[in-house]
């Protein structure tokens, strides 16, 4: 892990989405991600890799699992880490990202990680600064890092991504997860379905390359992988689905709809859960069929992972380039 | 259509609901009374032969002279040949004197005003009055107090029906929480529990978002979306039709337009949503126009109406008459003209009492302060049989609107002659002249501007589930 040489695996400033990366790039951070989650089950979990840079944890929305899984990552590769909380309630968006932008990024951080509540604002922030970013989760748009730690945590588990059948359910509608894991699941030759009533279901996602279901019997039938999204609870008294009682009926996950999938089915949730609206407890915490821990763990490995990948373009030939 | 009705509260218990082509259609009205055992039918299920009939059955286009056997709640047997040797000994016996045995009238649009408001009606006058009028089955608004948006009431409304031992009752749910127009209510839960379609009833759902994601919603149960036709902001304050005749009476009018802008913004939703969707009682000639481009596009669109829109127009208001005060109002001639055509080429599916009692409290009082409604029960069959007698459809074609076709929408296991079907029947001899007479009329309620009027056609027996409700006297 040569810190200067030209990352010629994955030849990009930023870590904007998964859309637009190729499968050798995916299987090389996956590769990467994958060193790291050995590494960090191991008695000493520093580096140096990152010695005098700085990473600034830059989020317009609430988030703790995601911060704190960026913070270690870039803490274990021995960076600075700055957490910067920006409450955007009261200012005008626009104005603010760019703003912001400009005033970080005349404090010369290397990377920055940033979360933002509108879709395309983190693209947006991107082009105004001279360090990378990494997308944390824009609107409804991507979420890359979780799709690639979902990834990690399905390789590790079933050995391959190809040819798998992976039913994403519930609130496709809000989800960058989602998406950002249709992209990733599409390039890396996995079956997609998405699963949810049609309220939750955006218009034309079949242009996405998936099958729609709209009950969990049929979409869940011979999955390799269920997939839960997190449904909000003020989305779910009468707006998107009637109630939380009617949408557990039909689309929680329960024992009895996962029979529906093989046997040997896993059960992922991005985090965090709503036990008892989109998950039953039981099944939830099922330690022979939920991987939910594992791909909190996995998390800092891809984190890990993504950072080395794109401070290795810094200070090269490549990093204008790339831009 | 039935084939794809589910039972969705069986699927938490993990079985899967019958689908396939072969499956009986589901009764959406939810559960009856537990079919009797082996041994207690022997004992208990009564028979009766009805020979001697005009046998009619819009749904197969059946009509000839014959007989039909009722064995307890079902139609055993009928046909031509049947009792050609005569009736075995010890079945009871009717002779329908060569009167029209047909399926029992299917009423999709009743208000039982019960719970809530029981001094207008009740569930057990209403189905006197069903009775009556030769209706088996009652599908009822959701406009009751409390409104019917809650698993519980819907189990309440089903229960009080049997219980009533009258009409068969089925109920529609609210679209919306409270029919306040806003969150949409629990559809799949309530379509287990027994909802067999789902509308605001005498209010339409105003909000294109909310009508969109409860459309959009229904679709994944594919459920039947019913909606009042008629755009809220642009009717707001009306009490009839706008015209020449609202202008001399001095009442706000209720433009045409605003019926058909709501369907028009509807059959839009149903282009996003693929919801089924039926627009209750279509009044106006642009209305019908509306639902016929829809269907022609093969769109999911049906539509009703009832008796006044086309037996009566806005002239029918007179001097202030109160109950020619409805909701739709009564239109222009013209309209009614279409709403005939409508019937007469299948634009319109099927045709509803749009039973709505109010007591004298709701209806003496000036002309913008009543509230709107007719009661229909017992004058819907020989309201619907003047079309007949004025040559416009053929008899069997007619029923079809009152049988067949509103339980084939609603997904309902009623309105035809089948073997094994519920023998809910009605013998009615179409030409029977008659003065409609409010004197006489079993519901609680008397609100019909159809009384004095002179028509032709009653029913003179009903069965519901074999067992006679109603034999006329005179």
């Amino acid at each position: 892990m040569d810190g200067n040489a030209p990352n010629r695996a994955f030849a990009h400033r930023h870590l904007l989405g998964i859309e637009g990366l190729s499968a050798d790039e995916i299987i090389y951070l996956l590769d990467l991600a994958d060193t790291y989650f050995e590494f960090n089950r191991g008695p000493d979990r520093k580096l140096d890799m990152l010695r005098g840079r700085t990473v600034m944890n830059l989020f317009f929305e609430d988030s703790t699992r995601t911060r704190t899984s960026f913070e270690i990552a870039g803490k274990r590769l021995g960076g600075d880490v700055i957490n910067m909380s920006v409450r955007n309630s009261s200012i005008k968006k626009g104005e603010t990202v760019i703003d912001t932008a400009m005033t970080l990024n005349a404090m010369n951080p290397d990377v920055l990680i940033v979360r933002h509540p509108d879709s395309g604002a983190v693209e947006l922030l991107s082009q105004k600064v001279t360090c990378s970013v990494i997308n944390a989760g824009d609107g409804s748009h991507e979420h890359p890092t979780q799709a690639l730690l979902d990834a990690l945590t399905i390789r590790r588990r079933k050995g391959r991504l190809r040819g798998l059948l992976v039913a994403i359910c519930g609130d496709v509608l809000h989800s960058r997860v989602g998406r950002s894991n249709i992209h990733l699941l599409n390039i890396m030759g996995a079956r997609v379905r998405v699963v949810g009533p049609p309220t939750l279901l955006p218009p034309g996602i079949e242009r996405m390359g998936v099958e729609v279901h709209h009950d969990m019997a049929s979409g869940l039938a011979d999955c390799d992988i269920v997939m839960m999204l997190r449904l909000q609870t003020e989305r779910m008294h009468g707006i998107f689905v009637p109630s939380v009682r009617e949408y557990f009926h039909f689309f929680g996950l329960d024992y009895a709809k996962l029979a529906a999938a093989k046997p040997d089915a896993l059960i992922m949730h991005p985090g965090p859960v709503n036990r008892g609206a989109e998950i039953d407890t039981e099944v939830a915490d099922d330690i022979t069929r939920s991987v939910i821990p594992e791909q909190v763990e996995a998390g800092v490995a891809v984190r890990m992972a993504c950072l080395e990948a794109i401070t290795r373009n810094h200070s090269t030939e490549l990093e204008g380039a790339a831009a | 259509m039935t084939a794809a009705k589910k039972l969705p509260l069986e699927f938490a218990a993990g079985h899967q609901a019958p689908t396939g082509p072969d499956s009986p259609p589901a009764k959406a009205g939810g559960p009856k009374a537990p079919a009797p055992t082996a041994d207690a039918r022997v004992a208990s299920a009564a028979r009766t032969a009805y020979i001697d009939a005009r046998l009619l059955d819009p749904a197969s286009g059946l009509d000839a002279p014959g007989a039909l056997l009722t064995e307890g709640a079902e139609i055993a047997d009928f046909g031509p040949g049947l009792f050609a040797d005569g009736v075995p000994e010890g079945i009871e016996t009717v002779d329908c004197g060569a009167h029209c045995l047909a399926p029992g009238l299917v009423d999709m649009r009743v208000q039982l005003r019960e719970p809530g408001e029981e001094h207008k009606e009740t569930i057990m006058t209403a189905g006197r009055a069903a009775a009556a009028g030769g209706v088996t089955t009652m599908i009822c608004l959701p406009n009751t107090t409390p409104v019917i948006d809650d698993a519980a009431l819907v189990e309440f409304v089903i229960s009080r029906g049997r219980k009533a031992g009258g009409a068969n009752v089925y109920p529609y749910a609210a679209i919306t929480q409270g029919l306040e127009g806003k969150r949409m209510t629990e559809m799949g839960l309530l379509h287990a529990a027994g909802a067999v379609a789902f509308t605001d009833g005498t209010q339409a759902v105003a909000d294109a978002l909310v009508m969109r994601r409860a459309m959009s919603y229904a679709s994944t149960f594919d459920l039947l979306i019913v909606q009042h036709p008629e755009e809220p902001s642009l009717a707001a304050g009306g009490h009839m039709n706008e015209g020449e005749t609202s202008t001399r009476l001095g009442l706000v009018g209720i433009p045409a337009a605003a019926e058909v802008i709501m369907i028009e913004r509807d059959i839009r939703l149903v282009e996003l949503t693929g919801a089924r969707y039926h627009v209750a009682h279509v009044s106006t000639a642009e209305g019908v126009e509306a639902v016929r481009r829809a269907k022609a596009r093969g769109l999911p669109v049906t539509c009703d109406t009832a008796p006044h829109y086309f037996g009566l127009n806005e002239t029918a208001v007179g001097e202030y008459r109160t109950f020619a005060k409805l909701s739709p109002p009564l239109r222009a001639e013209t309209d009614r003209q279409a709403i005939v055509e409508g019937v007469k080429d299948g634009t319109i599916d099927a045709i509803a009492s749009d039973h709505a009692p109010q007591d004298q409290e709701s209806k003496r009082l000036p002309f913008a302060q009543a509230a709107p409604g007719i009661i229909g029960l017992e004058t819907l069959l020989p309201l619907i049989l003047e079309l007949h007698h004025n040559g416009h459809l053929p008899l069997a074609d007619l029923l079809r609107r009152v049988t067949s076709a509103p339980a084939d929408l609603l997904g309902l296991e009623a309105g035809a002659l089948r073997k094994g079907g519920p023998a809910d029947l009605v013998l009615f001899d179409p030409d029977r002249p008659w003065k409609i007479d409010d004197k006489r009329f079993l519901s609680k309620s008397k609100n019909s501007p159809f009384d004095g009027r002179p028509v032709q056609g009653q029913a003179l027996r009903t069965a519901v589930g074999g067992r006679t409700v109603f034999i006329r006297e005179d």
